[in-house]
Order: structure tokens, then sequence, then C-alpha cells
């Protein structure tokens, strides 16, 4: 079968022709290069990445450059979203401590929300974390903070030991749970935050691509018009759902940074 | 339009990330955070701090405003208290001072009148020796002179006319004394 996309463009349909459909698959998501410097190639969702960058930067610029005691309405909404990091997520998560968090966590949430939208914005209209790099930088940077704390907190061997211990364990317990809590802790945690972000939008991305090439694969003047209409409706209610699990998926990464930051400040285990 | 930019090749595995995208992403990243890190993030947060300040600081003043108010009536209602203690004083004392001059005018006045009176007694007491002493010695030289008249006989000899005289004087007084007590 050759490429889907090709197909998509070619107008393959069902009838009269009997073209198969094109399902879409993990074509979807590689891009040819829109320049490429060397080896590098700069591809869209690249390109989604800086445009992502530079409308957090800008409206955060827009709104909080020159605040004023009495807010006008960007910095308003500025301040919303700051203070619902600030006080639902870092303070209610973190407590006191969490001041000093407050800017990593909403970089996270921010930067994670707008790469999240770019899947339903007219001509972008792809998820950059689906492109697994991209949640893994994050949750890179996350793993890294929770590691650095935890032993800066804790000292190096008590670092390991709030990493990996758990105190009143039976004795010939503690190999086996020292080691599945270091695999969760060190190795687990990081990878399920950044495959959780990554699948979400790729299969998000991958359900409004397959009722998108469905509607056009059906459209045709027979009966199959019908669930050609059917698709359509359902391309466009994943996409309203899409909007929900953008959202949640940044509050998600966002909370999911800020508890292992907290557990990292614990004292206890 | 999509597929155009839609790569050829054969898809590689979704879960390896790809190195340039990894870089990208923590470029982009980074930015966002030293930006809002660094300088948006703590302006809001100043910002936010000086209008609870703004809104605190207001809510002070007006408590401090409250507690001068409260205190200045209290002041107030102290001095007039004492100003009404003041004034009780006063009268209490101003009738304490009237009664007592009243009672020493009463007194002067009644010593006055005691003191008139025991001249007036005294003066009334002396007139009255005087006028017996005259009246003795004009009754008797009167009724002398008339018995004389009357018995045609001198009664010059000294001796005699005083034992008359006395005599006489004695039952007058002794008919004076009979009517009174008659009275």
């Amino acid at each position: 079968m050759s490429n889907p996309s090709t197909m998509l463009a070619s107008g393959c349909h069902i009838t009269p022709s009997g073209c198969g459909f094109p399902a879409p698959g993990l074509n979807s998501f590689n891009f040819k290069p829109i320049f490429s410097i060397g080896s590098f190639d700069f591809t869209k969702p690249m390109l989604l990445a800086l445009i992502c960058m530079l409308l957090v930067v800008g409206f955060f610029w827009a709104a909080f450059r020159k605040p004023k005691l009495v807010p006008g309405k960007l910095q308003l909404v500025g301040e919303i979203g700051y203070n619902f990091i600030a006080r639902s997520i870092a303070r209610e998560v973190i407590g006191k401590k969490g001041d000093k968090f407050v800017p990593f966590l909403t970089s996270i949430f921010f930067f994670v929300w707008l790469m999240n939208i770019m899947s339903i914005i007219p001509l972008a209209q792809f998820p950059v974390a689906s492109r697994f790099a991209y949640p893994v930088a994050l949750a890179l940077l996350v793993w890294i903070t929770y590691m650095y704390l935890t032993f800066k907190t804790h000292g190096f061997v008590g670092g390991w030991k709030h990493l990996t211990y758990m105190q009143g364990l039976p004795k010939p317990l503690v190999p086996l749970i020292v080691f599945l809590e270091f695999l969760q802790n060190v190795i687990t945690r990081p990878f399920t935050l950044a495959v959780r972000l990554w699948a979400n939008m790729f299969a998000g991305h991958m359900l409004i691509v397959m009722f998108s090439v469905a509607t056009w694969y059906l459209l045709t003047p027979s009966f199959y018009a019908v669930f050609s209409g059917a698709s359509f409706a359902l391309s466009i209610g994943m996409t309203a759902f899409e909007v929900l699990i953008q959202f949640l998926q940044a509050y998600i990464f966002t909370l999911l940074a800020s508890l292992y930051i907290s557990g990292a400040l614990e004292e206890g285990h | 339009m999509l597929s155009t930019f839609l790569a050829e090749e054969a898809p590689q595995n979704p879960l390896l990330p790809s190195t340039p995208e990894l870089i990208i992403g923590l470029i982009a990243f980074f930015i966002v955070f030293g930006v809002l890190g660094k300088k948006l993030l703590p302006n809001i947060q100043k910002t936010l701090e000086e209008r609870r300040d703004a809104i605190e600081g207001g809510l002070e003043r007006a408590a401090e405003a409250q507690a001068e108010a409260t205190r200045t009536l209290e002041e107030y209602k102290a001095q007039l208290a004492e100003a009404r203690h003041e004034a009780a004083r006063i009268t209490e004392h101003a009738r304490e001072q009237g009664s007592m001059i009243i009672a020493e005018a009463r007194e002067e006045a009644q010593r006055q009148a005691a003191v008139t009176v025991a001249h007036a007694q005294a003066e009334i007491e002396r007139t009255r020796g005087q006028v017996t002493t005259a009246l003795r010695h004009d009754i008797g030289r009167i009724s002398l002179d008339l018995a004389g008249k009357v018995v045609g006989e001198s009664l010059e000899d000294s001796a005699r006319q005083s034992r008359t005289i006395d005599r006489f004087l004695d039952e007058l007084e002794a008919k004076a004394a009979e009517s009174a007590g008659a009275k």
C-alpha cells in the first residue's frame, strides 16, 4: 500500500474505484523538512514548538511587562493563569516551599498547553507533544530537578535512602522493595511522565486524522455519504474533546512535576 | 496541503526521540523559563504583593481611624463625665456654702437681736430706776406739800418728813402688790 496521505490527496474514495481505505499511521507524525542545514532537518513540529515559545513569552510579556496595581484585561487574564499555578498547584501540593518553583511550573504548564492547543489551530493542526522528543525534554528537566532536590535536601546517602528505602519493612523484603522503589522513582516516573503526555496527544491527533480521512474517503454520491457525515460529526466532536484533553494533560504534567518536587523536599518517606 | 509536508520514508519507532527535536524543545523551554522566571513572574509577584499590601494597608488605616475615633469618643465621654462631676461638686459646694451663710446670718441676727433686746432691757431697767427714784422723790414731795397744805402744818422736820414718806410709799407699794396679786 502506498502512502495514505498521497492517496488522500489524489482523491481515493470507496466508490466507484473501490480504493482501499488509506488508514492514517505513523506517517501522519513524520514530516518532510521545511529546510535542511547539512544533516539537520527543520520540520513543522520544530516550527510549531518555536511558535509556542514565542506565544507564551509574548503573552506574558504583554501581560506582565509593566504590571499595574489595578490590572488591565490582559494582565488580569495573566494573573488568573499565574494564580492558578501558584495557588492551585504550587501552594496546594508543595506548600510554602513551592513558591520558588512557581516560574518553573508556570513555564511548563503554559508551554505544554500551547503545544497541545496547536492540535486544533487551523494550518498548525498538529500537537507538538505527539513527537516524543518534546515531552521527553520536559520530563528530563523535571527528573533532573527531582534528583537535584532529593540529593540537596537529604545528602548523598540520605538521598538514595529517600529514593529507594521504606521504614519498617520486614528484612527479607528489603532488597525487593529497594529494587522496586528505585525502578519506580528513578526510571518509571520520568518515563511515564513523558509517555502519558505523548500518548494522549498522539492518540488524539490520530483519532481526528482518522475521522477526517474517513469523511473524505466515504464522501461519494452513494449510501456511504451517511457514514461520511457521521465521521465528520465525530471529527468535530473529537476536536472539541481534544480541547479538554489538551488542558487536562498540561495540568496533569504540571501537577505530577510539583508532586515529584514535593516528594523530594519531604522529610520522611 | 498537509501531505506535502509528510515524510515519504518508512516511519521510525515513535518512542525514539529525535535529538534535534529534543534540543529544540529544550531551547524553547529554557527561553520561556528564562524570560518568565527572570523577569515577568517576579514582576507580577511584586505587583500582587504590593496590591495585597495596599489592600491590607487600607484596612489597617481604617482600623486605625476607627480606634482613633473610639479613643476620642472615650476621652470626650470621660471629659463630659468629669465636667458633670465638677458641676455637681460646685453646686453641692455652693449649696453648702449658701446654707452655711444663711445659718450664720440667722445666728448673727439672733445674736444681734439678743444684744439689742438686752440693751433695751438694761435701758428700760435703768430708766425705770431713774423714773422710780424721781417719782418716789416727786410723789413724796408732792404728797407732803399736799398734806401740808391739807393739814396746814408744815412738816419741815426732816426726820419726820422722811419717815412719813417712807410709810406712805410702803403703803403705796403694798397696795400696788395687792392689786397685782388680785389681777
